[in-house]
């Protein structure tokens, strides 16, 4: 997900009106930009995720010094699992009316949508009996090239919309023209979601989009323009970061049980495994595909995790081959020595030549299934760690 | 989407390496592989098959014998919407779409262009199709008799990884499958899993369903709207309980977000549907045993 900015910046090369405001790092940006803009401000924590104004992170600040108070508050501390390293300071608006209007795609028929309520600046959920929502097929949009745009803001100037001029278009006409431009930032940014909660209609007269939240198909970044301008903003603590990084799929959740399973659909299951025989799942990590040759820093990153007592490897393979995936584990086990007991289950193809390489190169037993596999992870102690450490 | 071993089947970027590797086993285990497409290499043959410069090139050779039944797409993410256009161009109707990482609004395009041709796409970022015994299009170990053998259940899971586990918990029970269909890991999909079920349902050789699913999308809440009217018994295991909310597990689908794609959701419509779910996949074997016992 975008950042409110960048996605409001996005916006408004598409000709939305959004209000006057100032990306601010530290407190002192936000005195001098609650200054410049005179009048009452919005400062607005800058993470990507939803319900910030629940969870304190937007706050209306009538004078400069509220203002400051709020960017003190808010510059450095936690807002759920983000740190706040950036605060919106925006001109604040006289509300007449808030509405809801989002493009986005149906995840029942896989279409492209419309989202569109009279009511708006609540939690999309409330609104299930206002929402009204057409389908739109993307092809009757003009193409890119027909309607280029950049997402650098500098260099572009709002178009088609002329909210801030004097003679202002009726709200209708303003409300007609950002249904539009909503649908081609969707359509040429290639999102997953452009939602304006609330579209706002102020006592001016001007319809303005108040905020912006803009998630983007992390498959299409190669050929987005200027695609290098919306970073891959994956949330998470700096271990996902890093694995990310290494083009490892890792989610820490916690408990003690480390887990190395191939697939997204056989990772999940062995994290729900875990659980489901009374331990606790340490993390999500796939390791299929390529990222067998990613061994040894996967390992890594798991043992780096805090309180780890037992690792459990579930390899099932099919696409990917288990004796591919074992030899990258058993080279990774070996170069690394941990301390904990490691259990095997393997299954699949190449799971015959696997078992024998965990038997040959660790002197341990694989287990017979991945039930047993999972229930001696859950059961290790420190007996059968050390169990475990006489076979070597 | 159940093919047996008379189905034609062209290979989309036949030339690369996994495509060669399975393409062989695809013929090994007795798919009917007819030729191959890659518009650079036109003309030539490999592994004994003809290589064509397009589907369309395919199809018209194909004019004198039988039709092109299924393209499966051994494609870059960046080339499979021009692969699929091709394809559907050409008139193929079933379309194993494998590739990873195709943009989600190149998938709405080439799944309108699919409705408009009256064609199907499985997948993307699907392991494929097995019909044990007959044929595989795919990449799904179908010669593994571990993990495949001839049987009456069928199996319909987002993911290659756990349909394998499952698959060969139900052979190590000695449950053989009629039919595998994987529906794929991403968000917007060809085929729905509900499709997937009703096609099972309308398949004489299978007598029991296994549904796997997992957090994420209205998949399995759709599927259960066709399994409240089987006849024929479902269990359903469910992955992802444990995943917590606003993360992609892995699938780009896998994501809980808001109240859409929880796994209460989902447990609870199959359930009242008449699905029996589990919690862990190896109860799946004993799950369907009863099921089966209970129906018969």
């Amino acid at each position: 997900m975008l950042l409110e900015y960048e996605g409001k910046h996005l916006l408004e090369s598409a000709g939305i009106a959004i209000p006057d405001h100032k990306v601010a790092q530290t407190v002192d940006e936000v005195e001098r930009f609650a200054t410049e803009l005179g009048g009452p401000v919005a400062v607005k924590a800058q993470v990507p995720a939803g319900g910030r104004g629940k969870a304190g992170g937007v706050v209306i600040a009538a004078t400069v010094s509220e203002a400051i108070r709020a960017a003190n508050d808010m510059l450095g501390s936690m807002l759920g699992e983000h740190r706040v390293d950036a605060v919106l300071v925006e001109q604040a608006v006289d509300i007449a009316e808030e509405w809801y209007l989002a493009a986005t795609i149906d995840p029942a028929t896989g279409e492209p949508i419309l989202m569109e309520s009279d009511r708006g600046g609540v939690e999309v959920e409330a609104l299930t009996d206002d929402m009204r929502i057409t389908r739109f097929d993307p092809a009757d949009r003009p193409s890119p090239d027909a309607n280029p745009q950049s997402t650098n803001p500098q260099s572009t100037k709002p178009q088609s919309t002329k909210p801030r001029s004097a003679d202002l278009e009726s709200s209708e006409a303003q409300r007609a023209a950002i249904t539009n431009a909503v649908i081609d930032v969707f359509v040429h940014y290639e999102a997953l979601l452009v939602e304006i909660n609330p579209l706002v209609l102020t006592r001016s007269g001007h319809v303005v989009a108040l905020d912006a939240k803009v998630e983007l198909d992390e498959s299409a970044n190669h050929r987005r323009p200027d695609g290098e301008h919306w970073p891959n903003r994956s949330a998470g603590t700096e271990r996902e970061k890093a694995a990310a990084e290494l083009g490892l799929r890792l989610i820490e959740l916690g408990g003690d049980i480390a887990i190395l399973a191939n697939g997204a659909g056989l990772t999940m299951a062995t994290v729900d495994a875990v659980a489901h025989c009374g331990g606790r799942p340490a993390n999500f990590l796939e390791i299929g595909g390529d990222a067998y040759t990613k061994a040894i820093p996967a390992l890594e990153l798991v043992l780096s995790l805090p309180g780890i007592r037992s690792l459990v490897v579930n390899f099932c393979g099919a696409f990917a081959r288990c004796d591919v995936m074992t030899s990258g584990v058993i080279e990774a086990w070996k170069a690394l020595t941990p301390s904990i007991p490691i259990h095997f289950a393997i299954s699949g193809t190449g799971a015959d030549e696997a078992r024998q390489q965990v038997r040959n190169e660790l002197g341990l037993e694989p287990y017979p299934t991945m039930e047993d596999a999972v229930r001696a992870a859950v059961n290790a102690d420190d007996e059968t760690a050390n169990d475990a450490r006489s076979k070597q | 989407m159940i093919l047996d071993r008379n189905a034609t089947v062209l290979v989309h970027g036949i030339t690369g390496k996994q495509a060669t590797f399975w393409t062989e086993q695809m013929r090994a285990y007795g798919t009917n592989v007819i030729g191959g497409v890659n518009p650079k290499r036109a003309g030539e043959h490999h592994l004994e098959l003809p290589v064509y410069g397009s589907a369309t090139e395919a199809m018209a050779d194909r004019a004198s014998g039988t039709a092109i039944d299924a393209s499966v797409f051994f494609v870059p993410a960046n080339g499979a919407r021009a692969a699929v256009d091709d394809a559907l161009t050409a008139g193929v109707e079933l379309l194993v779409v494998l590739t990873e990482f195709i943009p989600v609004h190149d998938t709405m395009a080439m799944a309108r262009s699919a409705r408009e041709a009256g064609a199907r796409i499985i997948g993307p970022n699907t392991a494929g199709i097995v019909t044990p015994g007959e044929c595989f299009v795919g990449f799904m170990p179908a010669f593994n008799p571990a993990v495949f053998t001839p049987g009456s259940v069928g199996v319909v899971s987002r993911s290659g990884s756990l349909g394998t586990l499952v698959s060969l918990e139900l052979t190590r029970n000695g449950i053989g499958q009629s039919a595998f269909i994987g529906v794929g890991g991403d968000p917007v999909s060809g085929t729905s899993s509900a499709e997937a079920v009703q096609a099972l349902v309308d398949h004489d050789a299978t007598e029991a369903i296994v549904l796997l699913g997992e957090i994420g999308g209205v998949k399995e809440e759709q599927a259960a709207e066709i399994v409240a009217t089987s006849t024929k018994p479902v269990v359903a295991y469910l992955a992802g309980a444990h995943a917590p909310p606003g993360k992609k597990m892995g699938h780009a689908g896998a994501i809980v977000s808001g109240n859409t794609g929880t796994y209460a959701s989902k447990r609870k419509a199959l359930q009242e549907a008449g699905a029996v779910v589990v919690d862990a996949p190896w109860q799946v074997p004993a799950a369907v045993a009863e099921t089966t016992t209970a129906a018969s």
